[in-house]
Formats: C-alpha cells, sequence, structure tokens
C-alpha cells in the first residue's frame, strides 16, 4: 500500500529536554530528529523511559514542569508557511492544539471528564474550533426558515438570525454577550448547540460507536475501554487535525479491542489525510499499523526507515535485540543484557555502550550521528558512521 | 502424569447490593462452574480478555476468595474423590461427607488445615509495585511467609532468606533496603522469592510479567522456567499476553466470561484453534511481520457484562456461526480427540 | 572526623530520616515550626534548672514570693522576678517554665490514650468490617454528636462533685473527646490500606489477622496518626488552657498557662497597668500551638509526598 508521502508537516531538530528532579537532572531527550511527512503514520518505538512520550508532549508545547526544553527546533508547516512551535506564544498554541495538531493519551478514562457526559466535551471541542462553520450552518438554516415562516416566528427567527450574525462578526460585541446572559433570550444559541450535537451524532458513527444517540449523553466511567478511548479519538478529530499524536492509545486494551481500534485509526487516516505520530513499545501494532518506523534509546533517535526495513533488515544492534527479543515457541526467552542508564548519569558517547556487543572505543567516547546509510533509513551508531 | 490439582465445578460469584436496603440485587458470575485437572510439573496457561474470570480463578483455586460451589482437589487419592462425589450423589447430608470435605478439599478447609496448607501454595501478583509492603524491608517481606506460618526462627530464617534471594538473582546486600529503591523486574523477583521460600509445589503467576518493560520480561520468564526446573514447581501461568503464553506454558485454556472455551497442548492450541472465540482472539494479535497485515479486525462488539451472561453459549451474541440450540442451552466442554477439549456446537456442524 | 560505622539494620530508616530532614530544610516555616518546638522541648527538660522548684513541695505548684507580702494586686517584672508575678505574688517566670513541662505532660498523656484508643478500635472496625465495624462507628458518631468543650466541661464538673481532682478530670475528659476523632481516621487508613495486594500477598502467605494489622496495615498508616497528632498537641494544650481559663481546670497556685490568663482576666479591666500577669501565659501559648501547627504542617508536606512515593 504505497502512500505518496508529499511534505514533511513537522520537523523536530536537535530537541534537547532535561527534567530538573530532586536527585538530579534527568537528561531525558538527548538530540531527537525526526519528521513526519503528510498523509503518514510514523511509528515511535522505544522501551519505557526512552523519551517517546516526551517527545510527543514537546511537540504540542505541553511539557510540564520539572521538565524543560532546552534547545531545539520544532517546525510546522501548515499552508505553506512554517513555524516554530518553541517560539509560539500560549494564545496561538492554543488555536493549534486540536486545530492543527491533536494528541491522544493512553488510558481513555483518564483524558476524558468524570463530570461531563462525552458529548457535552466533544461538543465542547466543536464548540472552540468549528464555531465559525457551525454558525454558518446555522445562519443558513435561519434563512431558510424567515423565508418560509410567518408571522411571530418570523420575527423570532429574525432576531435569532441578527444574533447569529452578530456573533460571526464579532463574538465579543456587547449585543452577543447580553444576550448570552438574559434568560429567555439565551435560548437562541439552542439551535447553534442542536447543530452540535447532531454533528456530534455523526462523528460518533464514523467512530463505528453502536447506537451514538444514547452514547452521547453517558459519563465516561459507564463506557468501556474500547469505547471511551472511541470517544478520545473523537474528540481529537473533530477539528480534522494534520496531526494526531497517540501515545500508546491501545496498551491497555483487549487485543481483540485493540485489533478494532487500530483498523479503525488505519481507516480514519486515509479518510482524513491526517499524519499519525504513533507512540508505542508493542513491535506488533508497528508492524500492523505503521509505514514509516522511529527506534529511540534513552533519549535519543537510533535508526529509522520504513516499516519493512526496519524489520527484515535492521541495522542497529538495539534495533536488531528488540526484534530477536519478541518470543517464539521453542526459542529461549531472550533479552538485551543489562538495564536502561540512569539518564541523570548517562554514560558518555553512545547511551547504548554499555550493552552493545559490537561496541568499540569510540562508542564511549562519541556519540554518534543519524547518517543515512540507504535511502531513507537512518542510522546513529558508529558501526556505520562511514555512510552509504 | 499424576494429577496435582483437580478443580471441579468451580463457582466465584461477586454479589451485587443496592437500594435502600442494601440488599443483594445482582451477582457478577466471574467464574461459572470450571472444570480443570493441573499435572505435576507441568506449567498451565490461563488466557482470555479482561472480564474473563482469570485472575478471580486464579486467587480462588488458592482460597484467597472462597469459592461459592464447587471442589478443589490438591493431591488427594482418587478413592476419596470417588468417596466425595458418591456421598454428594445419595447421602448429601452426611457427617462423612463433612469431614471429608474439611481435610482434602480446598474449598471447605478452615483454620490451621488453610494455613498449613497455604506453605504448598503460593502466588505471584501482577503489579510488583503494589504487591509488595512499602514499609517492610526486603528481608521481612521474603522471610514472610516463613514467619507467619512459624517454619523457623532467627538466624535460620536469615539464611535461607539469602539462600532464596540468591536463587532469584538478588543478592543479600538487598536485605535491608526498601521496595521502592528497586526497580520493576528486581521487585517482581523479591515477590517471587517471597513466593518459593516455603518451597511449594504449586504457584499461581498472576500476569507476573504484563507491568515490567519488554527487556525484563524475557529475564523474568527464563527465571521462572529455572526455577520449575530446579524445584519442580507446578504452574497456573494467567496472561493476557498470548505470545508469551505460548512459549511457556505445556497446556493452555481459553477462558471466556467466566467459563472456559477451549483447553488443549500449547502448539495443538495456537496451530488449530477450534473455539470461533479463540480463533478471533488469536487472529486478532498483531504479528511483528509487516506483510501479515490484516486489514480487518476478527471480532467486532465488546464483551458483554458477566452481572447479566448473554443465555445457552456465553459467546452466541457475537459468533458468526452461531445456531438455534447456542442460544438456549450451554455447550458443555467435551474431549475432541487428543485432550483437546472445545465448548461449542458449532464444531461438529463445521466438521 | 570518622565516619561512624552504622549497623545494617538502621541503615534504611536513617536514611529515611535524613531525607525527611533535608525536605524540612527547604521551607523557612518548617524551619520556625521546629525551632520554636525545639526551644519547648529544652524548656521543658531543663525546667528544674531553669527555675528551681521549692525542696518538698510539688514542683508544678508555683512559690510565693513572701518578700512581697501576700498581695492580690500582682507586682510588676523585676530583677527578681523576671515575667513580674500574679495574685499573691506567684512568679510568673517559674510558672511560665513549669507550664511548658506541664503542657508537654498533658498533651503527652492525653494523645497516648487517644492514639491507643483509635487504634485498637479503628482496626478493628476497619478490618473486620460488617456489624462490628457498625457498632464501633455507631457509638464514636454519638460521641461526636456532643459538642466537645461543653462535654468535657461536664464532665469535669460531674467529676469535682464526688472529689475527682480537677486536673485528673480534665485529662479524662480531653481523652473522652479526642478517641473519636483518631478511631475515624485511622478506620478510613485501614479502609484504603485493606485494598492493597500486599495485604493479599500477606494472607497468601498465612499471616494471622492480628500480625497483617499490626504488621502491615499499621506502619503504613502510621504516617497520617504522626501528622494529625503533631496538629493535636497544640490543640490540647488549647483546649486545656481554655478549660482552666473557664475556671475549670488546673486548681490555684498550679503552673498552668490557662490559669495563670484565668487568675490574671481579674486584671484585664486595668488595661495594660498589670500587663505582665497576661500577656507573658499568652504568649507562651500561643508560640507553642504556633510551633506545633507549623510542624505539623511542615510534616504533611513533607510526609505526604513519601507516602504517596511509596
Amino acid at each position: 500500500m504505497e502512500k505518496t508521502a508529499s511534505d514533511e508537516i513537522v520537523e523536530v531538530q536537535d530537541l534537547y529536554l532535561n527534567f530538573y528532579t530532586y536527585e538530579g537532572i534527568v537528561k531525558a531527550l538527548d538530540g531527537v530528529n525526526l519528521n513526519i511527512k503528510r498523509g503518514e503514520i510514523l511509528g515511535v518505538v522505544g522501551e519505557t523511559g526512552c523519551g517517546k512520550s516526551v517527545t510527543g508532549l514537546s511537540i504540542l508545547k505541553i511539557v510540564v514542569p520539572p521538565g524543560k526544553i532546552e534547545v531545539g527546533k520544532v517546525t510546522f508547516n501548515v499552508k505553506g508557511k512554517s513555524y516554530n512551535i518553541l517560539d509560539l506564544n500560549e494564545p496561538t498554541m492554543s488555536k493549534v492544539r486540536g486545530r492543527y495538531i491533536s494528541m491522544i493519551f493512553q488510558e481513555p478514562r483518564a483524558a476524558l471528564n468524570p463530570v461531563y457526559s462525552v458529548g457535552y466535551q466533544i461538543g465542547e471541542v466543536f464548540q472552540h474550533h468549528r464555531r465559525e462553520e457551525i454558525i454558518k450552518t446555522v445562519i443558513e438554516q435561519l434563512k431558510g426558515e424567515v423565508e418560509k415562516t410567518s408571522g411571530f416566528k418570523r420575527h423570532i427567527c429574525k432576531i435569532q438570525l441578527s444574533l447569529y450574525e452578530r456573533m460571526l462578526k464579532n463574538p465579543k460585541s456587547l449585543r452577543v454577550r447580553l444576550a448570552l446572559k438574559t434568560p429567555i433570550l439565551k435560548r437562541f444559541q439552542n439551535r447553534m448547540k442542536t447543530e452540535i450535537r447532531n454533528r456530534t451524532i455523526e462523528l460518533l458513527k464514523l467512530l463505528r460507536i453502536p447506537d451514538p444517540e444514547r452514547v452521547i449523553d453517558m459519563y465516561p466511567h459507564e463506557l468501556s475501554g474500547g469505547m471511551a478511548q472511541r470517544c478520545v479519538i473523537a474528540m481529537a478529530l473533530v477539528a480534522k487535525p494534520m496531526l494526531l499524536i497517540a501515545d500508546e492509545p491501545t496498551t491497555n486494551l483487549d487485543v481483540t479491542v485493540q485489533a478494532q481500534i487500530l483498523v479503525l485509526i488505519n481507516e480514519l487516516q486515509k479518510e482524513l489525510g491526517s499524519s499519525i505520530l504513533y507512540v508505542t513499545h508493542d513491535l506488533g501494532v508497528v508492524a500492523e499499523l505503521c509505514d514509516r518506523v522511529l527506534i529511540m534509546y534513552a533519549g535519543n533517535v537510533v535508526e529509522t526507515a520504513d516499516v519493512m526495513t526496519i524489520f527484515k533488515e535492521p541495522l542497529h544492534p538495539y534495533t536488531q535485540g528488540l526484534l530477536e527479543s519478541i518470543p517464539r515457541p521453542g526459542k529461549p526467552f531472550t533479552s538485551i543484557p543489562g538495564v536502561v542508564p540512569g539518564l541523570i548519569n548517562p554514560p558518555p558517547g553512545c547511551r547504548f555502550n554499555e550493552r552493545c556487543k559490537y561496541a568499540m572505543d569510540i562508542c564511549w567516547k562519541q556519540k554518534p550521528k543519524l547518517v543515512e546509510v540507504a535511502k531513507d533509513h537512518y542510522v546513529a551508531c558508529h558501526l556505520y558512521s562511514g555512510g552509504k | 502424569m499424576e494429577s496435582l490439582m483437580t478443580i471441579e465445578n468451580l463457582k466465584k460469584y461477586f454479589p451485587i447490593y443496592g437500594g435502600v436496603l442494601k440488599r443483594k440485587i445482582a451477582e457478577v458470575k466471574a467464574v461459572d462452574s470450571v472444570n480443570i485437572s493441573i499435572n505435576k510439573g507441568e506449567c498451565f496457561g490461563v488466557v482470555g480478555e479482561s472480564g474473563c474470570g482469570k485472575t478471580t480463578l486464579g486467587k480462588t483455586i488458592i482460597r484467597l476468595l472462597n469459592p461459592n460451589a464447587g471442589h478443589v482437589y490438591y493431591k488427594t487419592p482418587k478413592e476419596i474423590v470417588e468417596a466425595i462425589k458418591y456421598l454428594e450423589k445419595n447421602n448429601p447430608k452426611s457427617k462423612a461427607l463433612k469431614h471429608l470435605l474439611r481435610e482434602y478439599d480446598i474449598a471447605y478447609v478452615k483454620g490451621r488445615n488453610l494455613k498449613k496448607l497455604r506453605r504448598h501454595m503460593q502466588i505471584v501478583f501482577q503489579d510488583p509495585s503494589t504487591s509488595l509492603d512499602p514499609r517492610m524491608l526486603v528481608k521481612d517481606i521474603v522471610a514472610e511467609p516463613l514467619v507467619s506460618q512459624g517454619l523457623a526462627k532467627g538466624g535460620k530464617v536469615r539464611d535461607r532468606v539469602v539462600q532464596v534471594l540468591e536463587m532469584v538473582g538478588l543478592s543479600k546486600t538487598h536485605l535491608y533496603r526498601y521496595p521502592h529503591e528497586f526497580s520493576g523486574g528486581q521487585r517482581q523477583r523479591i515477590a517471587v522469592a517471597r513466593a518459593i521460600i516455603t518451597n511449594p509445589e504449586f504457584i499461581v503467576l498472576d500476569e507476573p510479567t504484563s507491568s515490567v518493560d519488554v527487556s525484563v520480561r524475557a529475564q523474568l520468564l527464563n527465571l521462572f522456567q529455572d526455577l520449575q526446573k530446579e524445584l519442580g514447581l507446578t504452574y497456573m501461568f494467567i496472561s493476557h499476553d498470548l505470545s508469551v503464553v505460548e512459549c511457556i506454558s505445556q497446556r493452555v485454556a481459553v477462558m471466556y466470561l467466566g467459563k472456559i472455551v477451549e483447553l488443549a497442548e500449547t502448539a495443538e492450541l495456537y496451530k488449530s484453534p477450534l473455539h470461533p472465540y479463540a480463533q478471533a482472539l488469536f487472529a486478532s494479535i498483531p504479528v511483528p511481520d509487516p506483510t501479515k497485515r490484516k486489514g480487518r479486525a476478527p471480532l467486532y462488539g465488546e464483551v458483554p457484562s458477566p452481572v447479566n451472561p448473554p443465555p445457552g453459549c456465553r459467546f452466541h451474541p457475537r459468533c458468526q456461526f452461531a445456531m438455534d440450540i447456542c442460544g438456549r442451552e450451554e455447550p458443555p466442554l467435551i474431549d475432541v480427540g487428543g485432550g483437546h477439549h472445545v465448548a461449542c456446537y458449532a464444531i461438529n456442524k463445521k466438521e | 572526623m570518622k565516619k561512624m560505622k552504622v549497623p545494617e539494620r538502621l541503615e534504611p530508616t536513617i536514611k529515611e530520616i535524613k531525607f525527611i530532614l533535608r525536605r524540612i530544610k527547604d521551607s523557612p516555616l518548617s524551619l520556625a515550626g521546629i525551632a520554636l518546638v525545639s526551644a519547648f522541648i529544652i524548656i521543658a527538660v531543663f525546667a528544674p534548672v531553669l527555675a528551681p522548684p521549692k525542696p518538698g513541695f510539688n514542683p508544678y505548684l508555683i512559690p510565693s514570693d513572701p518578700s512581697l507580702g501576700f498581695r492580690i494586686e500582682p507586682s510588676p517584672p523585676s530583677p527578681n522576678h523576671i515575667f513580674g508575678t500574679t495574685t499573691a505574688q506567684r512568679d510568673i517566670y517559674y510558672a511560665c517554665i513549669w507550664g511548658a513541662r506541664w503542657a508537654f505532660q498533658i498533651a503527652l498523656e492525653v494523645i497516648v490514650a487517644t492514639v491507643t484508643v483509635g487504634i485498637v478500635l479503628g482496626l478493628v472496625a476497619g478490618y473486620y468490617g460488617g456489624f462490628i465495624d457498625e457498632l464501633i462507628m455507631r457509638f464514636t458518631d454519638i460521641m461526636l454528636a456532643f459538642p466537645g468543650l461543653i462535654l468535657a466541661m461536664t464532665l469535669v464538673t460531674i467529676l469535682s462533685q464526688v472529689n475527682w481532682q480537677t486536673i485528673d478530670a480534665v485529662l479524662l475528659s480531653i481523652i473522652l473527646i479526642g478517641w473519636p476523632g483518631y478511631t475515624r481516621l485511622i478506620r478510613s487508613e485501614v479502609l484504603r490500606i485493606k485494598n492493597e495486594d500486599y495485604i493479599e500477598a500477606a494472607r497468601a502467605c498465612g499471616a494471622s489477622d492480628l500480625r497483617i494489622m499490626l504488621r502491615h496495615i499499621l506502619p503504613n498508616a502510621v504516617y497520617s496518626i504522626i501528622i494529625v497528632a503533631s496538629l493535636d498537641f497544640g490543640s490540647i494544650v488549647l483546649t486545656t488552657a481554655a478549660m482552666s481559663f473557664l475556671g475549670l481546670g488546673a486548681p490555684l497556685g498550679w503552673s498552668d498557662w490557662g490559669r495563670l490568663i484565668y487568675d490574671g482576666m481579674s486584671f484585664v479591666s486595668g488595661g495594660l497597668r498589670w500587663w505582665w500577669s497576661w500577656v507573658y501565659p499568652g504568649v507562651f501559648i500561643v508560640l507553642f500551638v504556633l510551633g506545633w501547627s507549623l510542624l505539623g504542617d511542615a510534616l504533611r508536606d513533607v510526609l505526604d509526598p513519601l507516602y504517596r512515593r511509596k
């Protein structure tokens, strides 16, 4: 299945990120380089603590203190222009989040607010990002009604129409704000709410949620894991973002539900044309879903290639180790010897040197750079630093 | 092969209370009539998705939960089992029956006998960070079974603790530390050390590798296999990770909503699962090979709630081969050859 | 300096204490709390040195100075009496110093008693649940329904009719109003801990109920007990002072801060004319309660994350 990937929509260059903790400075990201092309699914694979989740958070600039981005560039190309996300201020970022880049997390019921129904929460996203579109639809509806009805009803429709048009032009105008607060007048919002509700139901249907009219009023704790995750995906896709960052969304789900969600993500991605950055530690999921794969270890990107190459010709010793440790019947269980180094005092040079069976002297002195060894196949290892 | 543990018709229901008077309004039928026979020295795998009752089964077998009905026989001679069966059928209220049950049936033993039994059966929990008391030193955690049972005192306890720690790959420098100073894999080893210290014969491993990293998983699995050979242990390995179970177990049972739907030797089961649920389950595992993409999900819908399981065969609402009888009567678990048991009416139809 | 060889057994406890001390140092308010509490501890411990008692008399009885006569009117501070005197020329300085020791004594006795009762009842109620839990908790609720201070005062009045010493009566009544709080606290901790995996693991090892309660549940509940107890120190002293202030506490001549204020109360109407008779004891009370409150807050800030981390 060939996907024509033209431009790059997000590019991360030399990202360094530290966590200032009580025990010391954790150098979580040590010069991460990656890019995501339009319409592709990029898988980011690594163990716990390798920095894959934090990379996703940095792209959206939602890293929480004590984490701090030290240096780096995160470029984001939209409509022909490119912006450095790390330079944007908060109000601009809040327009980007959800609209151009969305994120979904591992535990769906933690991402949903337990005191509001899922329909309300999805509606919130509609209100924030697709407000104008909805108001325009309502205006069209009202114009139609104005022509059809007569008398008192026509009058009401005209008032509502004027309010909506004003809302479209200047949402903060005094007239609109007063109207929103006065008890009877504020019912004019109902049309907008109904429109949002209809669209939410459409969206839930798109996500293959059975019986969406009932689900829309349910609370997160009433839903099963799979359903809740679909609702979270719905929230992320409301504004049809260019990039969806998925941080291990199926790890906590049953295997049959995971299969359903993977198929769903695949279909939605094809329909909407978004790119997906899929973070996981499960190589099976990567093989099933992704176009390109990026392997991370201890805060560094160690290898990146398209999915076939990674599985058939892995070059970096860590990638090879990962593939070998997949359990196979009849074979004894193997794993990469040793443990992930602590990131407060990482070893000098290549961070994999302690566990690598091909480690050479230089691996302890100099950190290998990510070089292209074949078309679109990059490795960061001194074994290949000669390049092509 | 002699049977170490025989489980007959085991039922475990959890009551749900509701209403103003907090009366029982419903029951969660977590384990519903399970029959298994585990052989000495084998690793018996139990797989299934969330809500199928596998963890409840593991805990009920070793009496961490009290079963509602059924029998669990541990190393009980066949004659006694026969005697109990006979008495149950013909004279269910006899004193002799009660006496036999209290002596031999794990589901009925009480008090001191139960405590003695705990020496022989142990459990390793899923999450090592919550299964170790955070305010106890490692040496006390590991020594707990010995000390609670009164099996050893003083210096002998310490010696045995060090011995067991070395068996799991830790050392005596770890004695005077708290669990939070260790990594997940090491904590799980401490839990294993605690489980083997009284020389048990049977250990329930409840998803022991689910909460640890992929690289640590292999080390732990190797440890389990080594210990099994060294100490002659019998395992019940509960997991939702089908690939791991495939590599470590000799026989595997697939559970769905509290019932066993298929039971067979591992190679046989993974090669040709017969039950439609088992087939869908195995087909859903994402294979780490990009040439083998599935493109469609093998099973749709969600697991129904165990409070109101569907009548008849519990899987019939989602089954593509469902027939009339499937909705009316529960299929029994029958041996279709070579120890391969299936509970399904449709296989006969397919064959 | 030679590094002391610490027995291996104590190593982890020492590491824990060091961690707690380091965290406490971070906040100036915590340091203030510790400083105040330590100062009071020193005063209490060295009371016989700082204010030597009259031989042959109960050291808690404040000595009067005969050289000033037995005037009711307090005398101002002077070189002989640093804080001045109160009615019948009792030395305020002596009373404040020994008052510190007395405050600690009362508070410790009350806390030991209430915590013990709370642990016993809370553990049993929380662990066994069911009928016994209902029984204990309803009884606790009934006790909590009475307004605390008024119940204490009533009890003291009744007991004094049957010739109990007021100070013993005060002790008993404060214990009586204190134990329900601890029972509830410990019961809720037990309920939380009971469902943890390691309790199930302990049962799988064959541990008896008693062993689980004392060896597993209690050590995990101890942090919250420490936090509440340290805040309680201050509030117990405040309660005894309040009762003494109402005349139901320590008898005349006892070195209790509240009693001193009661005695000084008659002179409040004179404005600041006899200020030393009620200002000094008042300052001592305020600093004592403040110190313990700050310490309690500091402990909560430190122990809470420790709690969660483990």
